[in-house]
């Protein structure tokens, strides 16, 4: 056991993984000699060469479709996107082939291969460096996507996505890359998906949230705390498949449900969450859904003020939790 | 006429494939001719709404893909690919049973439309609509092969319309890169449905290959004996570890882009009519013929018996059943995946 903060995690367990298994490979945009613009393959091209560590033409398109291919022969490639926003250039490759190959063969193939993306804002990025790309991969029936909030989870959730048989998209949020810490077992573990953390207990209202928002969440609800007011805060982790069982057991224990995300509001994931509550629990509640989200404007301008009118804050939060509390 | 330059009457043995190889070629030539008329026939039904003919594209198909060793090398075809994907091991009936998008067809039990051909058993990649993806796939899967030090080469086809998709220019860059055992062939039949080749392709399809740092060839894809023998150099040197190459075989299609075209809107009668004198299954004729393999009463009972072949296998298709309903969710995950 040791402590962590994720962006290390996700290092050590990938460096683990390709030393446990050969079939592992990584290829992207500087993953070689420069280990990833945020140091996730350092020394990875030291240890594995050039074979498995492989420095792509900078072309998403490109980096998607040969995973693929590799995927198909049996290796087990982990895509790099060096950001989420740059992603879309391959997006056809993901969501036309990696994602549909298993359906339309009918079992014949499939596409064991994990894609990695830092995304998310609050990091200074703007509009390109920002990005929330989860609801539009996990719309896509065949892949499935996950977000780690913490390094233990990070560890346990990429060891899964390797042995995942499906793709998988992974998404690491940048700014909890350093700011998040967390310990971290020695030994090999998996994180299953499709299963959510109650993190926080708490009996007045329930906040259901993932990533980056995690952690804001249960900063607001232990500010909360000292008035009385008790949240109970669930980390999603993974967005497809969506764990909406451990969500409406909490709802319908709280009566008050708030849905929190950084993308744009309009049909973000949260937007799911909030509709399966509507659809499932209407009957629970005591008040109306309530979410909280990015304003509807391209993610994100990059003035300090711009952007922070962009991204709920934990002043916020809390002001949003304490309304709908007192409701 | 095809070898009428008289130089020579057994290019063939030069090109090291013996008299069963041409035999079997032609048989296969005229296995995906009479696919494709029986196609159309049960499209002018109503029993098959979508048809993706190849007519016109045999040569340049079977040539290109005897080149290929089956059982070892892979195919990543493209949507025209009926002809080679006879050659790569469906059977005409299981051509049929895609056509009807019935539960045994072997591409995707009924999932997907016609011609959008593979099986694992068979070394065929799935395929999809979305032109020239499969180009990538192919790279992946020769990087693959390489890092593996197999000695399998990867073929992939597309039309000339597909190069000009990203994903085809990303497969020639990383092949050319990493010397891939891949060999990517353009089947050039001059138009992109309704798009000609001068608006589609600057300078030429065979001259892209220079900038990517691989040999590229051009022939006379309506002769089965040269797309044979371009696409087996290129083959042989992707197993000698020597890297990619393209192949650029011209040909021309008889019919419409598919069933829900209308070529008369963008293609000339006496265009079609000239190209359809130059149809490879005649000239293949004429050489076996030269080279007295075959002759008339041959050709005969070889045409009688793929009509035959075709039409039965067609009949069982048409019997076969069509997927449950109640397998619908089946294999979007390798396991089901509620969604509440
Ligand atoms: C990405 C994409 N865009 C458009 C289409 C529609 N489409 C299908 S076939 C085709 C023309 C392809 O022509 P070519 O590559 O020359 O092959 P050919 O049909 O002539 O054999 C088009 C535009 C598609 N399937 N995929
Ligand atoms: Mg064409």
């Amino acid at each position: 056991m040791s402590e962590k903060n994720l962006v290390q995690t996700v290092h050590d367990t990938l460096f683990d993984e390709m030393k446990r298994d050969d079939r592992v490979l990584v290829l992207g945009e500087d993953v070689g000699a420069r280990g990833g613009v945020f140091r996730v393959t350092m020394g990875f091209l030291d240890e594995f060469g050039e074979d498995r560590v492989i420095d792509t033409p900078l072309d998403e398109c490109l980096i998607a479709g040969v995973a693929i291919g590799l995927a198909i022969d049996g290796m087990r490639p982990v895509a790099e996107m060096q950001f989420a926003d740059f992603s879309f250039p391959g997006f056809n490759q993901i969501v036309q082939e990696a994602a549909r190959i298993r359906y339309r063969s009918n079992g014949d193939f499939s596409v064991p291969m994990v894609i990695r993306a830092p995304y998310g804002g609050g990091v200074h990025g703007a509009l390109y460096h920002s990005q929330s790309v989860e609801a539009f991969y996990a719309h896509v029936p065949g892949l499935k996507v996950v977000v780690p909030s913490t390094p233990y989870d990070a560890k346990g959730m990429l060891i899964q996505a390797l042995e995942d048989p499906d793709p998988v998209i992974y998404l690491e949020h940048k700014k909890t890359y350093r700011l998040i810490k967390g310990e971290v077992p020695d030994e090999r573990y998996t994180v299953p998906f499709g299963k959510a953390e109650l993190r926080r207990p708490g009996s007045d209202l329930t906040v259901i949230s993932y990533g980056l928002m995690h952690h804001l969440c249960v900063e607001a609800a232990d500010r909360l705390s000292g008035d009385g007011i008790e949240v109970e805060v669930i980390d999603l982790r993974s967005i497809f498949p969506l764990d909406i069982d451990t969500v409406l057991e909490s709802v319908g224990r709280t009566n008050k449900a708030m849905v929190v995300y950084e993308d744009n509001k309009f049909l973000g994931a949260g937007a799911e969450v909030a509709a399966q509550i509507a659809e499932h629990a209407m009957f629970e509640l005591d008040a109306p859904i309530k979410r909280i989200a990015g304003p509807h404007v391209p993610a994100m301008p990059y003035a300090p003020t711009l952007e922070h009118w962009f991204m709920p804050s934990v002043d916020s939060l809390e002001q949003e939790m304490r309304k709908l509390a007192d409701y | 006429m095809a070898n009428g330059n008289g130089s020579s009457n057994d290019r063939h043995t030069e090109l090291g494939l013996k008299e069963e190889d041409l035999v079997e070629m032609y048989r296969f030539m005229l296995l995906a001719r009479y696919c494709d008329e029986r196609q159309w026939g049960l499209n002018r039904q109503g029993k098959a709404p979508f048809v993706v003919p190849v007519s016109g594209h045999e040569a340049a198909q079977v040539g290109s893909a005897w080149a290929f060793e089956r059982g070892k090398d892979v195919f990543c075809p493209y949507y025209r690919d009926l002809a080679l994907t006879l050659v790569a091991g469906f059977s005409p009936k299981d051509v049929f049973l895609g056509l009807f998008g019935k539960k045994d067809d072997p591409s995707s039990g009924g999932r997907q439309m016609p011609a959008h051909w593979g099986a694992r058993d068979r070394n065929i990649i799935t395929g999809s609509s979305p032109i020239a993806t499969q180009c990538l796939h192919a790279a992946g899967i020769a990087l693959s092969k390489k890092l593996k030090r197999s000695d399998a080469v990867v073929g992939t086809w597309c039309g000339e319309g597909g190069t000009s998709e990203a994903d085809w220019h990303g497969a020639m860059n990383f092949s050319g890169i990493h010397k891939l055992p891949l060999v990517l062939v353009v089947e050039n039949n001059q138009y992109a449905i309704s798009v000609h080749v001068s608006k589609q392709v600057a300078g030429s399809v065979h001259g892209r290959a220079a900038g990517y740092g691989m040999p590229g060839a051009v022939g006379d894809g309506n002769d089965v004996l040269e797309s044979y023998k371009l696409t087996k150099e290129a083959v042989d040197r992707a197993r000698a570890g020597e890297g990619a190459s393209l192949v650029e075989l011209l040909t021309y299609r008889h019919y419409s882009h598919t069933s829900d075209d209308d070529d008369r809107t963008y293609r000339k009668k006496e265009e079609v009519e000239e190209w359809k004198r130059k149809d490879p299954i005649p000239r293949f004729e004429e050489y076996l013929r030269s080279v007295d393999l075959i002759d008339d009463a041959k050709i005969q009972e070889m045409r009688d018996d793929a009509k035959t072949t075709v039409d039965e296998q067609a009949k069982e298709a048409e019997q076969a059943d069509f997927p449950d309903p109640s397998t619908g969710y089946d294999n979007v995950y390798a396991e089901r995946v509620e969604v509440r």
